[in-house]
């Protein structure tokens, strides 16, 4: 993974003493609430219901096991003793006391992370594929893209006052597993057929208020423009993104205002003053950012062993569960992934524990080469376990409570704070996601359900991605009541797609029934093997509207 | 406006006031790092030129009078750079940015773009919501001159301008990216 040189090391440094200053400032009286807010935001600090709330930086979801160790310390020395997995690749601390914060940023930048630009209208986390370096349908490891990108975006001078939010989302594989679709700005890699590699540049995609799926803005952009052609964006939009209206404040409406040809012709123009300029990356410089993510040593694995381990599947039920929903293939024979589960009904989707963290960070070590990855449906991953020791893995993870067999399932449900932490939220959403996890955890039920994608958020500002879910929830606030709006046919990946509405929204605890009626219809009318996703595009929005409030 | 008060005030509410009773004196400056005064008002009334000078006024009121060398412009942070405007601010003995409020951060753009694209050498000023705390970015981008909101602090500005001592970008103040300046030492080594 990336490690800082002494350069990395003196900005994070510096941003916790300029930090440090600012918090003075504001205790002290000097500086007043408005003016701290965006500078408390641009260092990842929220004032939310019950406390402040700090959201720390985990660039492209790479985390080391020293990382994960000082982050443990951190939840038990400042904290309770737990954290929260965002679909950002963020890790949010619920209660921080507001004076701790400088403390904790100084503690996080001895293990060379920090909580800048996690929040505020600025450039945000760049997020990226969990699988990156080791998935089987990738054609080019975005994590070197990303370092660049973090480093361009980071503190950039001209865009820490941008209209609104800014959020990037890379991608090198066949199958888009970082939602590039419904980012401000989302990239993919890939080699035309010279083997040339270049970058498909959308721009405009986006859920929250207004959901929008990106447009493309250059298709084939070669890789030495990408920063200078990332600036021109982001400058057309600092310049012409609308201003006088928050909730029309994101890039998606500049490009929808503008139409997606006015929109590429003023990043075109902005771009050719910029094209070829400073910052137009070299092979040397690509190669640089390349060996921070290097092949791990991996041993050779028998192919004895990986017979073994399939025999392993067949007689052992539990086990050929684990591996059919948490093992995911690797590029390298003997190799795979393994997701580790923050979904289970005895806390929020994403919480931590201290205890689970320094667990991971021991079997990070023991098993996948020190590293671990988050991902944005709030899982962990280790990225390179050998067959032979998957079985000693599952074993592990069962003790701490990370190896329940659903991912991807009806189960693996993506679920924001809600209204029981996030002053933003009309409604709670875990209580929700914990009332479904309940209600459906027949393992051969979810399993039937095959691949489905739940995903609630407590207010429209969908940082639950429900836009996105196969069955998307909202929470939304009538007159101070808790209502709940249900929609299908959401999808985050290559076909992406925007959920519709099912109908008028329902109390909270008929949630569950609702559901239940939605996946009686699928399971009724689906054709062998048939995906919820696609019967749903099969049938339409009706038969399942009909029987829901019939 | 909020950096500055008004020179005079009122005495009568019968009587419009005029341009020069509108004025407004900038009391924290701070140019090219230093704290300093000098002899530039500033108007923000659009209807009349004020009699005093050496005064900036808006840009429309600029764009009147040509080759007076006691009148600069300030420009609104809405303010589109066309090749005109440019041509015609190459005059201006000094451009002032406006910040409206400090979250506008369009006025980072317009002082880029007069360094770096139209090459202008002349002062760039900001004006306006100018904040202890924005002071470092304005710097990159090549504000040279900062009119600090009158309640910000001035030990609070100058601390808060050396807050960092490396930079990830390329802008106004260094022209090469880190990435770019580790490839040249490595290079060197």
């Amino acid at each position: 993974m990336y490690r800082y040189d002494s350069y990395d090391q003196t900005l994070v440094d510096e941003r916790v003493v300029q930090f440090r200053d600012q918090m003075d400032r504001y205790l002290g009286g000097r500086l007043g609430e408005d003016e701290f807010r965006p500078l408390r935001l641009q260092n990842g600090l929220y004032i939310q219901k019950y406390a402040p709330m700090l959201r720390i930086a985990i660039p492209y979801g790479m985390l080391g096991s020293h990382q994960l160790r000082r982050l443990a310390a951190i939840t038990r020395r400042y904290d309770r003793g737990y954290g929260h997995f965002t679909t950002r690749q963020n890790l949010q601390l619920n209660w921080p006391a507001l004076e701790d914060i400088p403390q904790i940023l100084g503690e996080l930048a001895e293990v060379q992370m920090h909580a800048i630009q996690t929040s505020g209208n600025c450039i945000r986390n760049t997020t990226s594929d969990q699988f990156a370096g080791i998935a089987a349908d990738e054609v080019e490891d975005p994590r070197p893209w990303c370092e660049l990108i973090r480093q361009w975006s980071t503190l950039h001078p001209e865009f820490a006052f941008l209209p609104r939010k800014f959020k990037i989302a890379v991608s090198g594989a066949a199958e888009d597993r970082a939602a590039i679709q419904v980012h401000d700005i989302g990239l993919r890699l890939w080699y035309d057929d010279q083997g040339e590699l270049k970058v498909r540049v959308l721009a405009g995609g986006g859920l929250g208020r207004t959901p929008m799926i990106g447009d493309v803005v250059r298709d084939d952009l070669p890789w030495q423009h990408l920063l200078t052609y990332l600036e021109a964006c982001v400058r057309v939009y600092n310049q012409f993104g609308r201003r006088d209206n928050k909730f029309k404040a994101r890039i998606k409406i500049l490009v929808k205002a503008l139409g997606i040809d006015e929109f590429r012709r003023r990043v075109e123009a902005e771009w050719a003053h910029l094209k070829d300029g400073t910052q137009t990356l070299t092979a040397q410089a690509v190669e640089a950012a390349r060996q921070h993510f290097p092949e791990p040593p991996r041993r050779p694995v028998e192919d004895s062993a990986i017979e073994a381990s399939e025999q392993l599947r067949v007689e052992n039920r539990a086990f050929s569960r684990f591996v059919t929903n948490n093992v995911t293939a690797h590029k390298v024979a003997g190799y795979k992934a393994v997701t580790l589960s923050l979904k289970r009904r005895e806390h929020a989707p994403g919480d931590v524990t201290a205890d689970q963290l320094e667990a991971v960070a021991d079997l990070a070590e023991q098993f996948s080469f020190g590293e671990c990855r988050v991902t944005h449906e709030q899982n962990l991953v280790l990225s390179d376990v050998p067959v032979d020791e998957l079985e000693a893995l599952w074993h592990a993870l069962e003790t701490h409570g990370m190896a329940n067999p659903t991912v991807g399932t009806l189960n693996d449900i993506i679920c924001c704070p809600g209204g029981d932490f996030c002053s933003l939220a009309n409604a709670v959403s875990i209580p929700i996601a914990q009332a479904l996890q309940e209600r459906f955890e027949d393992l051969d039920f979810l399993y039937d359900l095959g691949p489905l994608d739940l995903n609630i958020s407590g207010c429209m500002n969908a940082c639950g991605h429900h836009h996105v879910g196969h069955i998307g929830i909202l929470g939304v606030d009538k007159k101070g009541e808790e209502y709940y709006q249900v929609s299908l046919g959401g999808n985050s990946t290559d076909d992406a797609s925007l959920g519709k509405i099912l109908g008028p929204s329902f109390f909270r605890e008929d949630v569950p029934e609702v559901i239940d009626k939605v996946l009686q219809v699928y399971v009724e009318q689906r054709h062998e093997d048939e995906r919820f996703l696609d019967t749903y595009r099969r049938i339409g929005h009706k038969p399942f509207k009909e029987r829901v409030y019939a | 406006m909020p950096e500055t008060k008004p020179e005079h005030t009122p005495e009568s509410t019968t009587e419009p006031l005029t341009a020069d009773q509108q004025l407004h004196h900038i009391d924290t400056l701070i140019k090219m790092g230093q704290p300093e005064q000098d002899e530039w008002a500033l108007s923000r009334v659009s209807e009349a030129l004020p009699e005093r000078r050496p005064v900036i006024v808006p840009l429309a009121l600029w764009r009147e009078q040509t080759g007076e060398k006691g009148l600069a412009p300030w420009l609104s942070s809405d303010t589109e750079l066309t090749p005109e405007l440019a041509a015609a601010l190459e005059a201006a003995p000094l451009i002032a940015i406006d910040f409206p409020a400090f979250t506008d951060g369009r006025g980072y753009t317009l002082a880029r773009l007069l360094r770096q694209r139209q090459g202008y050498t002349g002062e760039i000023r900001a004006i306006g919501d100018v904040l202890v705390d924005q002071l470092y970015y304005m710097t990159r981008c090549g504000f040279d001159a900062l009119a600090l909101r009158e309640d910000q602090r001035l030990e609070d500005a100058l601390r808060a301008l050396g807050a960092f001592s490396v930079s990830y970008q390329p802008a106004v103040d260094i022209g090469e990216a880190l990435f770019e300046r580790r490839l040249r030492e490595k290079g060197r080594s």
